[in-house]
């Protein structure tokens, strides 16, 4: 099942480098990882999708990053209310021919143009990975040309519907 | 006066000078009484500096020597061990007793060498990134960017170190820190490390809850692990088994935790572990464990541990809580604690006598046992007896993995905690010849015996010279079968006697070898030999060297086999 996963750490060097060798060695798939400074100097937030085969190990993968002494928080935020945005950079083949069939897809996603060149755009996409995933298949039949994407970033919901469940004795 | 004389020179000499000097003024603080190390080119300011303030050193011969000592030396002291190294190869050295240390939970501060903050990462002379190699088998690690952030560094090393579950800490110091003058002044504030912060007293309903099970349990078992030992709670365990009338079993680590011989007392469980234990643990209908991970080692195959029993885990570390054993109620708490909490509830418990006259019958018909063929030679299950006879079970106890390791555990009933020193995670072979010298180190006034087999000796053998220097009298108890004896076994039982590079048959005359290091040396090939030798070399002041030569075909019995539940033991009884 794919996790979404936020950690704050205290910003030292390493730590990033902690986290995701505990991850390796630990034997857990991250999907994206993505990390930036916080409100709070000295702290970084690091936001990480990872695939895990069921509860037992999601339980473990919490405790051992709550473990790490750099490690201040550890949250699974997958089941809450929450934010979920990534952002996309997508160089496609635009001849003048397809051009306009092309932003009329474009459009709706809200991309914005960033760079153009004679055959090619490059498009900047923002969103949750779905949508983006979406827009990337959109594109693909027009030939994308380089394709890069700052994983995931996330945040909790300021108003939580329901109550949800503790996975982690934490 | 004097006192006050004392204190005002300390308050002025504290910290002052290099980063070097900072260094040993806060070992000092820290109370450390001796370092485990080997000096080289990164570590000269600090060796320099060792000079003009001097901590007791112990220059081992091999980085691994040094910080297998300080493994021993924690071990039965309970404080931490320190060993200090240069870059590189001095560094990586230790990197096996970095990951020994961190498997079985002892504290160590590793101080490593490192090339000069400005050649840092250009491939300079005997640099290595020991922080990254040491990352996954470090409890935490330091590089020292800045020289002011020194002494803070240290104390929460140590903090580190000791504290919630201990393991090995490294602090790597490159070579200007510890040339750099000191110019800021010591913070006197208490360790602040908002992202830890273990967990030493118990939940109090969770308390409640394992009273309940408890004492409605009519099959109850512990199982002690070394987070017992690590908590200092032997007294508070006995007391609690004692009042309880609750049968208790021990990971091989926790051996100790009860006397050899307590009535109570199940013997070892897990892969060697005995008749009684095993079934124990099958039959139990509530375990509680104590201090202890549920290695696969101890557990066998999961699906079949402990299949009719409540698991109630005791442990400071919550992430081995529910890791392998689906766990009823879990408890984070320091095993001291949790005993504590447990006493004070003053509860009943349901009649046992049943279950008791069970195990004890258990014992009765299924004891460890070995079959004695005098032609052939000492068994070395014989060999262990008749350490244990004449040590009365009181000795510092030092072994390697394998064969000898687990007779060792199976035969020697050791009367105190703290006495047994023994590489469990990590299996490390020449680990219990240096391990010794550490325990010896900090305990001068207990017996210690070093049992090794033949093959482990000989990758930490250059140790000696520590005994002919330091003239430590440690004996060492060579094990000889002439094999690597639990490779050899398993080739015999899972590889249809397939010896493949398992039999030595060319060894050195062990005897002439600890002569060369002034060590005196003997040769048994008889159980009336060695019981003259034994005797006679443990009354000795002296270092010893035994090589004992044991029946090589011998195989450790009982046995799970790997991948078998402990319902699957074989060799449980002679034919």
């Amino acid at each position: 099942m794919k996790r979404v996963i936020t950690t704050t750490v205290i910003n030292q060097s390493g730590v990033l480098n902690r986290v995701t060798g505990l991850l390796m060695k630990r034997q857990f798939n991250i999907e994206s990882i993505s990390v930036g400074h916080t409100e709070q100097p000295g702290m970084s937030k690091m936001t990480f999708v990872v695939n895990v085969e069921d509860e037992g190990k999601l339980e473990q993968l919490l405790k051992q990053l709550q473990k790490q002494i750099d490690v201040i928080k550890v949250n699974d935020i997958t089941d809450k209310a929450m934010v979920m945005r990534e952002l996309a950079l997508i160089k496609v083949v635009t001849p003048p021919a397809a051009r306009n069939e092309i932003y009329s897809i474009v459009e709706p996603f809200r991309a914005t143009v960033v760079d153009m060149s004679k055959n090619v755009t490059t498009f900047q996409v923002a969103g949750d990975p779905e949508k983006i995933e979406a827009f990337i298949d959109l594109m693909r039949p027009y030939g994308i040309k380089e394709l890069t994407r700052t994983g995931v970033s996330a945040f909790v919901r300021e108003t939580q519907k329901t109550h949800t469940a503790q996975l982690s004795i934490l | 006066m004097g006192v006050n004389v004392e204190v005002e020179e300390k308050a002025e000499q504290k910290l002052k000078g290099s980063g070097a000097d900072i260094l040993i003024q806060s070992l000092k603080e820290q109370g450390v009484d001796i370092i485990f190390g080997y000096p080289g080119g990164a570590v000269l300011p600090i060796y320099d500096a060792l000079h003009r303030n001097p901590i007791r050193h112990v220059l081992a011969r091999h980085e691994q020597g040094a910080i297998h000592a300080a493994e021993g030396y924690a071990r039965v002291s309970g404080k931490p061990g320190v060993v200090i190294a240069t870059s590189g190869p001095g560094a990586t050295n230790l990197v096996t007793g970095i990951a020994d240390a961190m498997l079985d939970s002892l504290p160590l501060v590793v101080f490593t060498g490192q090339v000069a903050s400005t050649v840092i990462g250009t491939d300079a002379f005997q640099e290595a990134d020991i922080i990254g190699i040491t990352q996954p088998i470090t409890k935490h690690n330091y590089q020292v960017k800045n020289v002011e952030d020194f002494p803070r560094i240290i104390k929460e090393a140590f903090y580190i170190a000791s504290t919630g579950r201990p393991g090995p800490v490294v602090v790597d110091v490159p070579k200007d820190i510890s040339n750099a003058l000191f110019k800021g002044h010591e913070e006197q504030s208490e360790v602040n490390l908002p992202g830890y912060q273990p967990t030493t007293h118990p939940n109090y309903l969770q308390i409640q809850k394992a009273v309940q099970l408890l004492s409605k349990a009519e099959k109850p078992l512990i199982l002690a692990g070394a987070g017992v030992l690590a908590a200092q709670a032997t007294e508070e365990l006995k007391e609690f088994i004692e009042r309880h009338q609750i049968p208790i079993t021990n990971t091989l680590l926790g051996l100790g935790t009860v006397e050899g011989n307590h009535p109570l007392f199940l013997g070892m469980a897990g892969m060697h572990g005995t008749y009684t234990a095993n079934t124990a643990i099958c039959e139990c209908d509530v375990l509680l464990n104590i201090g202890a991970r549920f290695d696969d080692r101890l557990t066998g195959h999961l699906a079949h541990f402990a299949p009719n029993a409540k698991v109630i885990h005791v442990d400071i570390d919550p992430a081995e809580i529910g890791k392998n054993v689906p766990t009823a109620i879990p408890i984070v708490a320091d095993a001291k604690e949790a005993l504590k909490a447990l006493l004070e509830q003053n509860f009943e418990t349901s009649e046992k006598a049943e279950w008791l006259n069970k195990l004890t019958a258990n014992s009765e018909e299924y004891p460890l046992c070995y079959k004695v063929d005098e032609e052939k030679g000492i068994l070395p299950q014989q060999a262990v007896e008749l350490i244990q006879r004449l040590t009365k079970g009181d000795a510092i106890v030092t072994t390697d993995v394998g064969q000898h390791q687990m007779w060792t555990a199976q035969y020697y009933k050791f009367n105190h905690p703290h006495n047994w020193v023994t590489s469990g995670g990590l299996g490390t072979m020449g680990f219990g010849f240096p391990a010794a010298i550490g325990a010896q180190l900090a305990r001068p006034n207990d017996q210690v015996i070093s049992i090794v087999g033949d093959a482990g000796f000989q990758m930490t053998l250059q140790e000696l010279s520590l005994l002919q220097e330091l003239r430590l009298p440690v004996k060492i108890i060579i094990l000889n079968n002439q094999s690597l004896g639990m490779v050899r076994q398993w080739q015999e039982t899972f590889y249809e006697e397939r010896y493949s590079q398992s039999l030595i048959h060319v060894q050195p005359n062990f005897v002439k070898l600890a002569q060369a290091y002034d060590v005196p040396g003997y040769k048994v090939e008889t159980l009336e030999e060695a019981e003259a030798v034994f005797a006679e070399a443990f009354a000795s002041n002296e270092p010893a060297l035994i090589d004992c030569r044991v029946v090589q075909m011998e195989c450790v019995y009982p046995m799970v086999a790997p991948g078998k539940g402990l319902n699957e033991m074989i060799g449980v009884k002679i034919e």
